[in-house]
Formats: structure tokens, C-alpha cells, sequence
């Protein structure tokens, strides 16, 4: 599908998607998908279930790999690199893009080691240095406060909305260039839900984000760019307030308005 | 009914229907607290049994004499007691690493390979072989071989027991793992190895050590693989290479026998079993709920 999108002034693509292609089995997937991710943005995936959002967002860092059945063809560039090309160890290109899920994800140790976890992957920092990164990561994610007196803690006794902050901390603690969030407030209150869309908002100075989302509020509220997707097809992508305000299809205006979906 | 307000007035088919369910709960609750009651009662008989003729037969020299001769005046089970505790103890050692490590490959790698199918279906066999079809086999491929029953012998048959069990629970116990878990490590470029030893093992650890403490309390009351493989010692051994007593096969041994002395100890040896079954069994589950 042909979806050319003017970028407002002085975005520049991170990530481009070319003629991708994705199939579980025999299933296909997604079709023909051409998108870029312009950098430093939040660019948020909508569509009702199934519409392959989250299956885009995982080709993004390969995550599909590690299920034999399923194959994506086509390209995706980040930096001049496509990475389903690339000989590179997969593990290079993770180390560049971070990613928190649905669900909270903490890692069976304490606080500081779930957050340092993913440092130790890639450097091996002193032991000041890495306490630094660890409150680095930890403040902003909007975290440090509720935590610093217990960095020693099991992570997993943290509640809800802390564990997914405490993920994001880990997403963003080794350094990545793109963050990619796969509805990462569907398993939260509302008000856990706040505060990481202000986190949303204050990582986008630093970070490339990509936000998967079933609430379309949410879309509306953090991000830059929007990309409407129903049933594996990318339907129309553009400026958030553009797509929101004056969609240009058919089928985008009749799913933000609600009549379906 | 009509003075009722309408929202509880339920026509009679309703009202039928209900008092239905509630007869067919009644009767399904009865059957199913009968079954649990036949259950627990033979149970519970059993352990009454145990500590009754096993508690007075408990001395100090249990624990500290030989197993005597017939008709003797003292004598305990401290060879057999050792016996247990080195075969039990060395036959986890060799098992518990092997089931572990195979647990892992088909909880981590085989699972949808060919290979894997088959080592699944292959341990299945082995978990419900009888213990006595494992004792014969150590017999023909060790005993008769070297001629010679030994410690050695029956360790090999207890690990061939352990090995299973070990690898069922470990799988089982991965596969609890949530994948979300695995792919979070994945998605920070962790290699997989180390996703197995940091995230998923770690994980599921309590599950597994309770399997290895589970199978220790099966191996711990074996005897059909004892009686063909370490066969028994009347005197103390250390030595791996030499018959070795065990409290399974000296109760075996002293509960078949005319002889009162005999037949005290074996109780209070079967006591000690039940008690040693019984502190692992809450040991693990005490283990697993307070990881969970």
C-alpha cells in the first residue's frame, strides 16, 4: 500500500520499512508494509486486535526469531543497516533497540541487578559508574524515589505500574537509540497509566520511540506520528493531529470515531 | 410467589432446574469427601501403625549398633542407616545433574525437534518402568560382569531412578516460565545461554530443586533395585566397591524372618523411612510455596 507521508520539518527517518512482508506459517501477516519511524518522535501503531501492530513493532528487533514458524521478508534500515539482511549477531542490533511488553516483565533478582542486568550484556562499568547508570535509568523512568531505599529488593514485590516503570528503566539503562513499547499500559491503573505517557513525553528527547496501543486516547495523547493498521495492512500514516483531526481514508476516520472496531 | 417483588419471582421451570444442581452438587460432594475419606483412612492407619511399632522399638543403639544376629540381645541399624544414606545421597548426585541438564535441553532446545519428541517419550518409559526391571538390568550389566555385588551397583540403579523423575519436573517446571520472561531477556540481546542460567533456571528453581528432593524421597524407600545390586552387609562398609546394607533391604530381609529382634528393628527401621519420606516431602513443599 502506498503511504507517503511529508514528515514536519526537520524529522529525519531512523527506521524505514520497505515492501515488509510477515507470515506465521502460512498466515500472512502483514503485507507490503512501507513506513518510516522518524527519529526522536513517538510514532504509536492503533488498529483493532489482530490488525498486526505488535507484529510489526517485534520485527523491529527480530524478536520473531525465535519462533521457527515465522519469517518476515523485505527490509527494515536503522542507520543505513537492514537488519533482516544483516550478518551482525542479532544480539547488536537488541543492544540498539530496547523494548518493554504488554505485560511487566521483572527479572527473578533484585532491582539493581534487573536494571544492570542489561548493562553487564554490553560493558563492564566499575562499580560507582554502574550505580550512577542504575539511578540514571532509574530516575527516568520516573522510578528512583519509590526505590532507592530498596534497590537490594526482589523486583517482583513491586506493584504493577512500578514493575512496568522498573522495565522501562531496564529498556533504557543500557543505552539503546529506539525504545519500542508494545501496549505497555494495558495491564495498568489509570494512574500508573499517567505517568508513564510523562514518561513517554520526556524520552522522546532522547530516544526514538515506538508505541504499540489499543487505547486510542493514549495514541492521541503522546504521540507525534500515528500509524493506522487493520488486518495486516498499513492504512494510513501521518502527523498525529493530521490523522486524528482530518484522516484522509475512509476507514481511519470510521475506527477513531468508533463507529468500528 | 406473586406477592413477591418480580425480580426474585422465578418460574417453576427455573426453580426445577435449580434444585437439579443443587442435588447433583450434594450427591458429587458426598462421592468425592467418601473417596477422600477411604483414602486418608488407610493413610492415616498406616502412619498410626508405624509410630506405634516403630517408636518402641527406637533406641540409641539403633542408631549407633550393627544389625546383630538372630536372637541376639542388642544391636541396631547404623550400617543400614549409612548404607541408605550414602547410596541415596551419592546415587542424587549422579542423577540430579544428568536429569537437569536433560530437562533443559528438552524445556529449552528439543522442544519441537525430533529429538526431542523422542527423548520425551523415551523418559516417559523409563518413569513408569518398575523399579525391579531396573534392578535386573544393573544386575546384568554390572553385577554379572564384575562378578561382585557393590554399593556401586546399587547407586547406578537408584540414579537410573533419579534421572526421570528429574527430567519430567525440570521440564515441567520451565515450561511454568512465562515466555514474556524469556523474550524480555531476548529482547535485551542476551545470548541464550545465559537466558536459561540467569532468567529461566533461575526461575524456576524452587520447582526444581523440589523435584530433586521429591525423587530422594522415592529412591529413599526403594528396594527391588537394592536387593539384586548392592545386596546387603551385615557388618559396617565404606567401601563402594563391597555389598553395602540399606534400610529398605534390611527391613525387607529382617521383617520376613521368626525372629522377634529382627522383626523390632525392621518396625523401627520403617519408622525412620516414614519419618525421613515424610521431612523431605514437607521440606519441598515447603520450599516450593515459599518461592511462589
Amino acid at each position: 500500500m502506498d503511504t507517503k507521508v511529508e514528515f514536519l520539518v526537520s524529522d529525519r527517518p531512523k527506521l524505514s520499512v520497505r515492501d515488509l512482508n510477515f507470515y506465521y506459517g502460512a498466515f500472512h501477516a502483514l503485507k507490503h508494509i512501507n513506513l518510516d519511524i522518524p527519529e526522536k518522535k513517538v510514532t504509536a501503531f492503533i488498529g483493532p486486535s489482530g490488525c498486526g501492530k505488535s507484529t510489526l513493532l517485534r520485527t523491529f528487533n527480530r524478536m520473531f526469531e525465535l519462533y521457527p514458524e515465522q519469517r518476515a521478508e523485505g527490509s527494515i534500515t536503522i542507520d543505513g543497516e537492514n537488519i533482516l539482511k544483516s550478518r551482525q549477531d542479532v544480539s547488536l542490533i537488541r543492544a540498539k533497540i530496547g523494548m518493554v511488553f504488554q505485560k511487566p516483565t521483572p527479572f527473578p533478582m533484585s532491582i539493581y541487578d534487573n536494571i544492570a542486568f542489561g548493562v553487564r550484556l554490553f560493558e563492564t562499568l566499575p562499580r560507582v559508574e554502574m550505580d550512577e547508570r542504575v539511578e540514571w535509568a532509574l530516575k527516568k523512568a520516573a522510578l528512583w524515589n519509590e526505590v532507592k531505599d530498596k534497590l537490594n529488593q526482589s523486583g517482583s514485590g513491586l506493584s504493577g505500574g512500578q514493575q512496568q516503570r522498573l522495565c522501562i528503566a531496564r529498556g533504557i539503562a543500557f543505552k539503546p537509540e529506539v525504545l519500542l513499547l508494545d501496549e505497555p499500559c494495558s495491564a495498568l491503573d489509570p494512574i500508573s497509566t499517567g505517568k508513564i505517557e510523562e514518561l513517554i513525553h520526556e524520552l522522546k528527547d532522547d530516544y526514538t520511540v515506538v508505541i504499540v496501543t489499543h487505547n486510542m486516547q493514549q495514541a492521541a495523547r503522546c504521540s507525534d506520528y500515528t500509524a493506522y493498521m487493520y488486518l495486516g495492512d498499513l492504512i494510513e500514516f501521518g502527523p498525529t493531529a493530521e490523522l486524528f483531526m482530518k484522516p484522509k481514508k475512509k476507514d481511519t476516520e470510521d475506527y477513531i470515531t468508533g463507529r468500528f472496531g | 410467589m406473586s406477592d413477591n417483588p418480580p425480580f426474585i419471582n422465578f418460574d417453576a421451570g427455573r426453580l426445577a432446574k435449580h434444585r437439579r444442581r443443587k442435588a447433583v452438587n450434594a450427591v458429587a460432594l458426598t462421592l468425592s469427601m467418601a473417596a477422600m475419606a477411604f483414602g486418608v483412612f488407610w493413610l492415616f492407619w498406616i502412619l498410626f501403625e508405624t509410630v506405634g511399632l516403630g517408636i518402641g522399638g527406637l533406641t540409641v543403639a539403633t542408631f549407633t549398633e550393627m544389625t546383630p544376629p538372630p536372637m541376639a540381645e542388642t544391636g541396631g541399624l547404623a550400617n543400614a542407616i549409612f548404607g541408605s544414606l550414602v547410596m541415596v545421597g551419592l546415587s542424587t548426585c549422579v542423577g540430579a545433574p544428568i536429569g537437569i541438564l536433560a530437562g533443559i535441553y528438552l524445556g529449552e532446545y528439543g522442544q519441537k525437534t525430533w529429538l526431542g519428541h523422542t527423548v520425551r517419550f523415551i523418559n516417559d518409559i523409563l518413569l513408569s518402568a518398575p523399579s525391579i526391571v531396573i534392578g535386573l538390568f544393573i544386575y546384568s550389566v554390572v553385577v554379572s560382569q564384575f562378578k561382585k555385588f557393590s554399593a556401586i551397583a546399587g547407586i547406578l540403579a537408584l540414579a537410573l531412578i533419579v534421572i526421570p523423575v528429574v527430567i519430567r519436573t525440570t521440564e515441567n517446571m520451565l515450561a511454568l516460565v512465562p515466555n514474556a520472561l524469556r523474550e524480555a531477556a531476548y529482547a535485551l540481546g542476551t545470548p541464550k545461554w545465559r537466558v536459561i542460567l540467569t532468567i529461566t533456571l533461575k526461575s524456576a528453581r524452587a520447582g526444581v530443586i523440589t523435584g530433586v528432593l521429591l525423587a530422594l524421597a522415592r529412591i529413599a524407600g526403594e528396594t527391588a533395585p537394592l536387593l539384586f545390586t548392592a545386596l546387603s552387609n551385615q557388618f559396617w562398609t565404606s567401601s563402594l566397591t563391597e555389598p553395602m546394607a540399606s534400610l529398605p533391604v534390611t527391613i525387607f530381609k529382617f521383617a520376613m524372618s521368626p525372629y522377634e529382634n529382627w522383626q523390632k528393628l525392621a518396625w523401627a527401621g520403617v519408622f525412620i523411612i516414614t519419618v525421613g519420606v515424610l521431612a523431605l516431602n514437607i521440606l519441598a513443599r515447603v520450599l516450593f510455596r515459599h518461592k511462589n
